[in-house]
């Protein structure tokens, strides 16, 4: 994308922080579109093949807003290197989004847990100070409506079966990764900072309007979370401390590129 | 502001510039749906001449992920050299956010002859429920059904009529 470099004012001591902030939203989002795209031809139906490749899709058009913005403002190298390149201990994506898609239940649970939070954090970013962020963020904001508006149909429709089995395998799904899920909120380096200066909200603050959002969703369908005080939340991806299933798949996915780097597509 | 006593006298009037570029971008196609041009999709968003020539173009894309957003792009910037300019920029970027409303009457009319049901219009935040009874673009029936909010291309859902049992597609309100 041929994109202006106008550079937005940003504090000095908002930079870091700032940094720390769009570099967890970039990776997340690249690691959790990679991990969509491999139901590409393995859905369980064709409209589900269909609706994780294009959440994919998104996915990585949201990925490479935040780099764009990381380049643009705050001196990260162009949006492909910075995506291919680094090393494993480099990426600040939580473990939620790293492991392996596992069955339909699993994928279908993250995908709701991760696109709930998505869809909380955009509508905080939209009104964000800085400015570049806030725009992108609204147009973030209205894709994920629809990953939100798939993401509560297919749950719901699960939940509310009539085959035991589904409902079990769904309530497992959510007891399983609920650990990992609040690994989403782990604290942001300088989080406090950029709070105060109303460019993004700390991560506690997010938590908890996910934990209310994601009961408003269950309501009804006959599944529930655990009780989040009994949960120990997985953190350490945004320090760089990562499960074994991501340097695989950093490995299959820069695979293309490290062939020819300055390739010209 | 303009000294009316150094305006030139007698010159006939010419079209401005700027609306020969947007008639020329007219001709320009949205690669997936190829006879919608880029204005009536409504992602461009702003048309600049300067003094000396030199034209800016401004796009917004219609999804983040847009694979199709490099291609227009680069036929945009073709059309307007085509007019004789020789500095011409191509901006993409967020400072206008696209959405379904910015789609023109004449091109709703298009998509549905194209054989998409055509966004509805919102006041801001589309009601996604309303997916669930989107007017079949062959037999206009409202007796239809949401197969999955996404589609072979970002902006398509599709849907299923009851009526005339056809399946269809519909270009997302966003």
């Amino acid at each position: 994308m041929n994109i202006p470099h106008k550079s937005f004012p940003i504090d000095d001591a908002h930079r870091e922080p700032l940094r720390h902030l769009l570099t967890a939203l970039a990776d997340d989002h690249l690691i959790l579109g990679h991990r969509h795209s491999e139901w590409t031809g393995l859905g369980p139906i064709l409209e589900e093949d269909i609706a994780f490749s294009s959440i994919a899709q998104d996915q990585m058009g949201h990925a490479l807003g935040f780099y764009s913005l990381l380049h643009e403002h705050l001196d990260a190298p162009d949006p492909d290197i910075h995506a291919f390149t680094r090393q494993e201990t480099d990426f600040s994506c939580c473990q939620l989004v790293e492991w392996p898609i596992g069955d339909y239940d699993f994928s279908l649970t993250r995908h709701l847990f991760f696109d709930l939070a998505a869809g909380l954090r955009m509508e905080t970013l939209s009104l964000s100070n800085f400015k570049p962020l806030a725009q992108l963020a609204t147009k973030i904001r209205g894709e994920v409506k629809y990953h939100m508006f798939h993401a509560k149909t297919m749950v719901s429709q699960l939940g509310k079966s009539s085959d035991e089995t589904a409902r079990a395998r769904m309530q497992t799904a959510i007891n399983r990764q609920f650990g990992l899920a609040l690994g989403m909120f782990e604290p942001r380096v300088g989080e406090q900072l950029l709070d105060e200066a109303n460019i993004a909200p700390i991560e506690s603050k997010w938590r908890d309007r996910w934990l209310e959002a994601l009961n408003a969703v269950l309501d009804g369908t006959g599944l529930h979370i655990p009780d989040p005080e009994r949960i120990e939340p997985v953190y350490g991806g945004r320090r760089g401390y990562h499960t074994e299933y991501l340097q695989p798949l950093l490995n299959e996915m820069t695979e293309v590129f490290r062939l020819d780097p300055q390739a010209e597509w | 502001m303009v000294n009316p006593a150094q305006e030139p006298q007698g010159v006939a009037p010419k079209a401005p510039p700027v609306d020969a570029i947007w008639e020329a971008l007219r001709q320009v196609m949205d690669p997936e749906i190829p006879v919608l041009s880029v204005v009536d999709l409504g992602i461009i968003t702003g048309v600049e001449v300067s003094p000396d020539q030199s034209v800016i173009v401004r796009m917004t894309p219609t999804f983040a992920g847009c694979p199709a957003i490099r291609l227009m792009e680069k036929q945009v910037g073709e059309a307007v050299e085509q007019l004789g300019y020789t500095q011409v920029q191509v901006e993409t970027d967020f400072s206008v956010t696209w959405n379904s409303n910015r789609i023109s009457d004449h091109g709703r009319e298009i998509i549905r002859h194209f054989g998409l049901a055509p966004p509805p219009k919102h006041n801001g935040e589309p009601d996604l429920d309303r997916l669930k009874h989107t007017e079949c673009p062959y037999c206009a029936s409202a007796n239809t059904t949401l197969k999955t909010p996404f589609g072979p291309t970002l902006c398509r859902s599709m849907h299923y009529c009851f009526d005339c049992l056809q399946a269809f597609e519909q270009f997302k309100p966003v």
